[in-house]
């Protein structure tokens, strides 16, 4: 080893060139370094739940109701268990009074507030075509699938809902006990009684607005195994965004003590949402203790995974708005109808999120008012999906802000700008206080790009067979779940011998870079190359400390700060030691380039590996420099943003071509701009199939899911998306470690707003409800008598 | 019912016994451990499962495992050369092209036909190519990015 | 896993029409990209599958003597849409290749399977509809030539007796000299789809009249069809607009379109007529007409 007096030496020298970097001009923060997992995902080395193998795998199938609403009479597996290679076959009659909540949340205390435990982990009452009445295994995939076809079933059928306004009727067959309304909302803002405004009003309107239930179709299908390991605990390997909360509803399930679950994510697929749910858990957990603790795996097919996991709440917005003659609104009321499917999942949080967001966005000058109902119906169980309720809403208020703004002859945008929450104003609903606000810059910034004014009056009067329309919306979007839930996470960082770090965190990879932005971050704060940070993207609950997941756009702010006090913690641990050594005060050192300098000059000092091998091998003096921490963050920034879109409109065929699309966002500081442009334009993406394509279709005489699978259900190809046109302002969030906040969900928010607009604007036909696919435009364009009758000019 | 067939994988001869019933995914996948090719829907209908079957881009999903006989195969696992990135593969990381990375070895497939095949494509042509691919977390745009990178080197 | 108990390979036509023979639960597989999936649906449990694809007389694009153009039923989508002899002869054909499935499913799908699979959505029938193509069914005990409108029985079911085989698709030089076509899918999604609606438009003209007009809709009925009656009606008129509109107007008069929850009858009736307006303006050069109607 080189001795003090040399290294000191030659540094010095170096110093000259070492100039000190200012505080605020980050080095890691804002670059886009390469991924931590890309090289493991180009040349498929990536191991995701189905590349994982055990010996011995047993695999089950999940035996699934032919109704969608009744309950089994009986049932017969005599059958399937005689057939030549199936272990077990479990039925509702095995696992009675195991009841459990789905829904990925914090759990609250007073427990009275957690959502809604209506799940049996196999049912004789059945909620939906598809429900899970039995479950087969077998020593492989094939006999499983033939086991299932020799189960005999009888069932008594009762009448189905597929929707909400047919579920509350009095006389509906109730689909749990309590009744078909799973939760009600109300909410208001202003002083006054919004209906006693309306009377005061220049001009009111109403409207309904609807958007259908549609799939996350992350590419990874559900899947799960699971198995017990050398101390009998029950190991689970899922392909899930919240393995610390699986763990906590599998425990309380199954009224075992937490130590017993361990639960591992390796690299997924996708999820969107989908797998903030535990879906395939407590099932797979379940078989493999029917199995003398066997490795049992459930991999759904992608009918199933369509079908019977997780959708977007389908809802129906009765919407009332009162202007004055200046066009500011002064009242509004809302009232919503969600779909929540056969099972509470997210419960009623995703109806009462949009209500929020009705009155916080275009709030009302006197007074407004909402009111949700979140329904049980036959369908999909409605959890959570990209935005949350924010994209069905938004949906809904941008389609009737240009709908008002038409009424009463101004510019959409100039009507958007007198009404939008302001820079300053609190945030009405949580009562947070708002810090940055990008939300202007995004307005001037989006249409600028589109040539608003210009393109508004140049497509005023068409009236040829293929028209173009431009259009408008704008959201704004939390960062976390605070203050109605816990925001907790946990990051643990401990140096190596050589100066590299081990960041663990708890938080979820699912392919949104999250490993990679928090290694950025932990490179930023500890002075140290990104090589020098080592995460991997898997999460396992034995390991790596608690953090709730992924969901809510959260993981960069709240984890962030978890990192950034670990960081903070490890790096006052590092200068402490090299104080020591260097015979120095701790604080005129800092970290750079991995070199221990003096804070105030930058000159070098001694390098960072020398230190961290001290810390492991120094005789009279040495421990391990760690920093484990778990920390709580009680603020909630709101991001903000706009989409401004162009379409062609064929005004024969209904079909709509988006032609230019951009979203504008504020989301604080961008950390990683490739990784978050990348989020934003998947988000656009998944927005414009909700605006133009999807929809999940059940056969209005049996219930049945009709377009489960990849053909009928219509996700956007790389023919039917356009270019992607993504823009940011520059904003620092001061509450965030990183200056950062929600970029995950908001991109997929306003897209289809601005396109249905657009579609306005060239056609002048609003259409109201979700998707606007050809038929759809057909048919409101013959009821508006547009459809063109000057066609070709011969 | 066992069927022993010989085919060319990532350039390697290769002689395998495998049961008649199974598709190519699940020959490359369960008997060789070929994981990047992965399932996504099993009818075609998303490119995850897509492999170079004697250069050309085809979903093994729905690829009989005795027809593979004969033929010369290529996996994700073969594009690179050691420690050597394909162009494609570098492109792929370079522009942003992989996030969950579910559909990227499918995709990585068809990009190296188009590359070996000599030619020019636009990003409308780019995007017909790649049509048979379905991803949820790019928009595809990034990944015509790469593309239309990779062609270009 | 496809359910099967086996998989044959058959190397010539003799052969493949040996293995067909006593074989009630024989499947022929081509390109594979309908059967496998309908196998994994549950259907066929038990079949022989019979493989044909490499049978290398039947993937051959080819002009005889009398200039009758032969399509080897084995031609791939993806071959035929590359194919410069029929993107000259039947451009239509080459259109309606070029927009099936993906390029996956166009590397593997034949133009002879997509046949008799018998589905009205075959992208490749209408413009074979169109072109009066025959086809030629092989038994061992010899050969039989059918039209392809006789072809089609119904949804699924064609006149594909057991035991035979497709061995050619035979298109006369009447049907395609002087000829221009084009084949527009319409449907929801630009790839990957299957079409609400398919329309191939054949036309032969002289200076500004129509001599010939030939029209043939998939998914407008339980099979494809063609127009009779409003192919007539067009035959020796002038090209004008008037005549456009009454095309689409007949057409529409002439489908048996239905209700189905991809698409209402209205919508299909409604979008069968623009179709055949835009088709033919196309090929008459008419206008921007083809203007992202179709994929």
């Amino acid at each position: 080893m080189l001795s003090k007096r040399f290294l000191t030496g030659i540094l010095a020298s170096k110093s000259q060139k070492i100039s000190r970097i200012d505080p605020l001009k980050n080095t890691h923060i804002g670059s886009s370094p390469q991924r931590k997992d890309a090289l493991a995902k180009v040349t498929g080395r990536a191991k995701y739940t189905a590349d994982m193998d055990m010996r011995g795998m047993l695999h089950g199938k999940i035996f699934r109701s032919t109704i969608a609403h009744g309950r089994v009479t009986s049932l017969d597996c005599s059958r399937a268990e005689a057939l030549e290679g199936v272990v077990a076959v479990v039925t509702y009659d095995d696992c009675r009074g195991i009841v459990f909540p789905t829904a990925g949340h914090p759990y609250a205390i007073p427990p009275a507030r957690n959502d809604r435990a209506d799940r049996n982990l196999l049912t004789d009452r059945i909620r939906l075509y598809g429900d899970e009445i039995a479950a087969v295994v077998a020593e492989d995939p094939v006999t499983a699938e033939k086991a299932l076809e020799l189960i005999e079933v009888e069932y008594e059928e009762y009448p189905f809902y597929l929707d909400p306004e047919d579920a509350v009727k009095e006389d509906a067959v109730h689909i749990h006990d309590g009744g078909n309304i799973l939760g009600q909302n109300s909410l208001s803002l202003g002083e006054e009684d919004p209906e006693e405004v309306f009377k005061e009003a220049a001009h009111i309107i109403e409207d309904i607005y609807e958007s259908p239930q549609v799939q996350h179709c992350h590419m990874e299908n559900h899947i799960c195994y699971a198995y017990k390991d050398d101390a009998d605990r029950i190991v689970v390997v899922s392909s899930t965004q919240i393995p610390h909360i699986a763990r906590r509803i599998m425990a309380h399930a199954f009224s075992m003590p937490f130590s017993k679950f361990r639960v591992i994510k390796p690299v997924i697929g996708g999820g969107f949402g989908n797998k903030q749910d535990v879906v395939l858990e407590p099932l797979t957990a379940f078989l493999t203790m029917k199995c003398s603790g066997r490795p049992v795996m459930i991999d759904l097919s992608r009918e199933e995974c369509m079908a019977w996991t997780r959708s977007r709440h389908g809802m129906r917005h009765y919407m009332k708005t009162g202007v004055d003659r200046s066009g500011r609104i002064i009242a509004k009321t809302l009232k919503s109808y969600g779909t929540n499917g056969a099972y509470a999942s997210h419960c009623h949080s995703v109806v009462a999120k949009q209500g929020g967001d009705f009155l916080r966005h275009y709030p009302a000058s006197r007074g407004s008012s909402f009111q949700g109902y979140t329904v049980y119906t036959n369908t999909a169980t409605a959890g959570a999906m990209r935005g949350y309720g924010i994209p069905q809403i938004n949906f809904a208020v941008e389609s009737h802000m240009d709908d008002v703004a038409r009424a009463i002859g101004m510019d959409p945008v100039e009507f958007r700008k007198i009404n939008v929450i302001k820079e300053g104003q609190a945030d009405p609903v949580g009562k947070l206080k708002l810090d940055s606000y990008g939300l202007s810059a995004c307005f001037e910034k989006g249409l600028e790009y589109i040539g608003w004014e210009k393109k508004r009056e140049l497509y005023k009067d068409q009236t040829g067979e293929f028209r173009r329309g431009i259009g408008f919306a704008s959201f704004g979007y939390a960062t976390g779940v605070w203050p109605i839930s816990q925001e907790i996470a946990g990051a643990r960082i401990t140096m190596n011998q050589d100066g590299t770090v081990q960041l663990q965190v708890g938080a979820t990879e699912l392919g949104q870079g999250s490993t990679t932005v928090f290694c950025q971050m932990a490179a930023e704060t500890l002075g140290i190359s990104y090589e020098m940070v080592n995460l991997n993207s898997t999460t396992d609950t034995d390991m790596d400390p608690f953090d709730t997941g992924a969901y809510a756009s959260r993981q960069t702010f709240v984890t962030g700060n978890a990192v950034h006090e670990a960081a903070v913690q490890l790096k006052a641990k590092v200068l402490a030691r090299a104080a020591a050594r260097l015979e120095r005060e701790a604080d005129s050192l800092d970290i750079r380039d991995a070199r221990i300098v003096e804070a105030e000059s930058g000159a070098d000092l001694i390098g960072l590996d020398e230190i961290a091998l001290d810390s492991y091998y120094h005789l009279p003096d040495s421990g391990v420099m760690t920093a484990d921490v778990s920390t709580q963050t009680k603020t909630n920034p709101q991001s903000w943003g706009v989409t401004v879109a162009e379409v062609e409109v064929d005004m024969q065929t209904g079909k709509v071509k988006v032609l230019d699309i951009c979203n504008i966002h504020d989301c604080g500081r961008v950390l990683n701009p490739l990784l978050a442009e990348g989020q934003v334009q998947g988000g656009m993406s998944m927005s414009l199939g909700f605006g133009l394509s999807e929809i999940m279709l059940y056969d209005p005489n049996t219930g049945r899911p009709l377009n489960n699978n990849l053909l009928d259900y219509k996700l956007p190809t790389s023919m039917d998306t356009p270019e992607l046109g993504v823009k940011f302002t520059p904003v620092h969030e001061n509450s965030a470690a990183y200056g950062s906040k929600s970029l995950g969900e908001p991109p997929a928010i306003s897209p289809a707003s601005a396109v249905r607009n657009a579609v306005l604007h060239a056609s002048g036909v609003g259409i109201n409800s979700l998707p606007i696919n050809p038929q759809k435009l057909f048919e409101a364009f013959k009821k508006a008598d547009v459809l063109n009758k000057e066609t070709i000019n011969v | 019912m066992t069927q022993r067939i010989e085919f060319t994988l990532n350039g390697k001869k290769l002689t395998v016994d495998i049961n008649i019933k199974e598709s190519l995914l699940e020959v490359l996948r369960d008997r060789l451990h070929m994981t990047s090719v992965k399932q996504g829907c099993g009818v075609g209908e998303c490119g995850a499962c897509a492999v170079l079957i004697d250069g050309v881009s085809m979903n093994s999903c729905i690829y009989p495992g005795p027809r593979a006989h004969g033929k010369e195969i290529r996996t994700t696992e073969g594009l690179a050369d050691g420690e050597d990135l394909s162009v494609m593969q570098r492109s792929f990381i370079e522009a942003g092209a992989v996030q969950c990375g579910f559909c990227t070895p499918g995709l990585l497939m068809t990009a190296t036909e188009l590359k070996e095949s000599g030619k020019s494509y636009s990003r409308e042509e780019i995007r017909r190519e790649i049509s048979g691919h379905l991803c949820r977390c790019t928009g595809y745009h990034k990944i015509v990015d790469a593309v239309e990178k990779g062609l270009k080197e | 896993m496809y359910d099967i108990s086996s998989y044959l390979n058959a190397g010539s036509t003799d052969e493949a029409l040996e293995l067909l023979q006593n074989r009630p639960e024989a499947r022929i597989i081509a390109g594979g990209t309908d059967i496998l999936i309908r196998l994994r649906e549950g259907k066929h449990r038990g079949a022989a599958l019979v493989d044909i694809s490499g049978i290398e007389d039947l993937s051959r694009v080819w002009l005889d003597a009398d200039n009758t153009l032969h399509i080897g039923p084995l031609q791939s989508f993806r071959a035929l849409e590359r194919n410069e002899l029929i993107k000259d002869l039947l451009p239509g054909l080459a259109a309606a290749a070029s927009v099936v499935g993906g390029p996956q499913v166009r590397a593997a799908a034949t133009i002879g399977g997509n046949i008799c699979n018998g589905a009205t959505s075959a992208d490749s029938a209408s413009t074979l509809f169109c072109a009066n193509a025959e086809l030629v069914l092989t038994s061992p005990g010899g050969e039989r030539i059918v039209e392809i409108a006789d072809f089609y029985k119904g949804p699924g079911k064609v006149d594909l007796k057991a035991g035979e085989l497709l061995t050619d698709i035979i298109v006369q030089e009447k049907d395609y000299r002087g000829f221009t076509g084009h084949y527009m899918k319409f449907s929801q999604r630009e790839a990957m789809d299957i079409a609400t609606l398919g329309c191939a438009v054949m036309v032969r003209t002289s200076e500004e009249i129509l001599e010939e007009v030939r029209i043939a809709y998939g998914v407008a009925g339980p099979t494809p069809r063609r127009c009779p009656e409003a192919e007539m009606a067009l035959k020796g008129t002038p090209l004008n607009r008037e005549n456009l509109d009454l095309f689409a107007e007949l057409v529409k008069k002439e489908l048996l379109t239905r209700d189905s929850w991809r698409g209402s009858k209205e919508y299909r009736d409604h979008l069968a007529g623009v179709l055949a307006r835009r088709g033919l303006a196309k090929l008459t050069g008419q206008g921007d007409c083809d203007h992202d109607t179709e994929n």
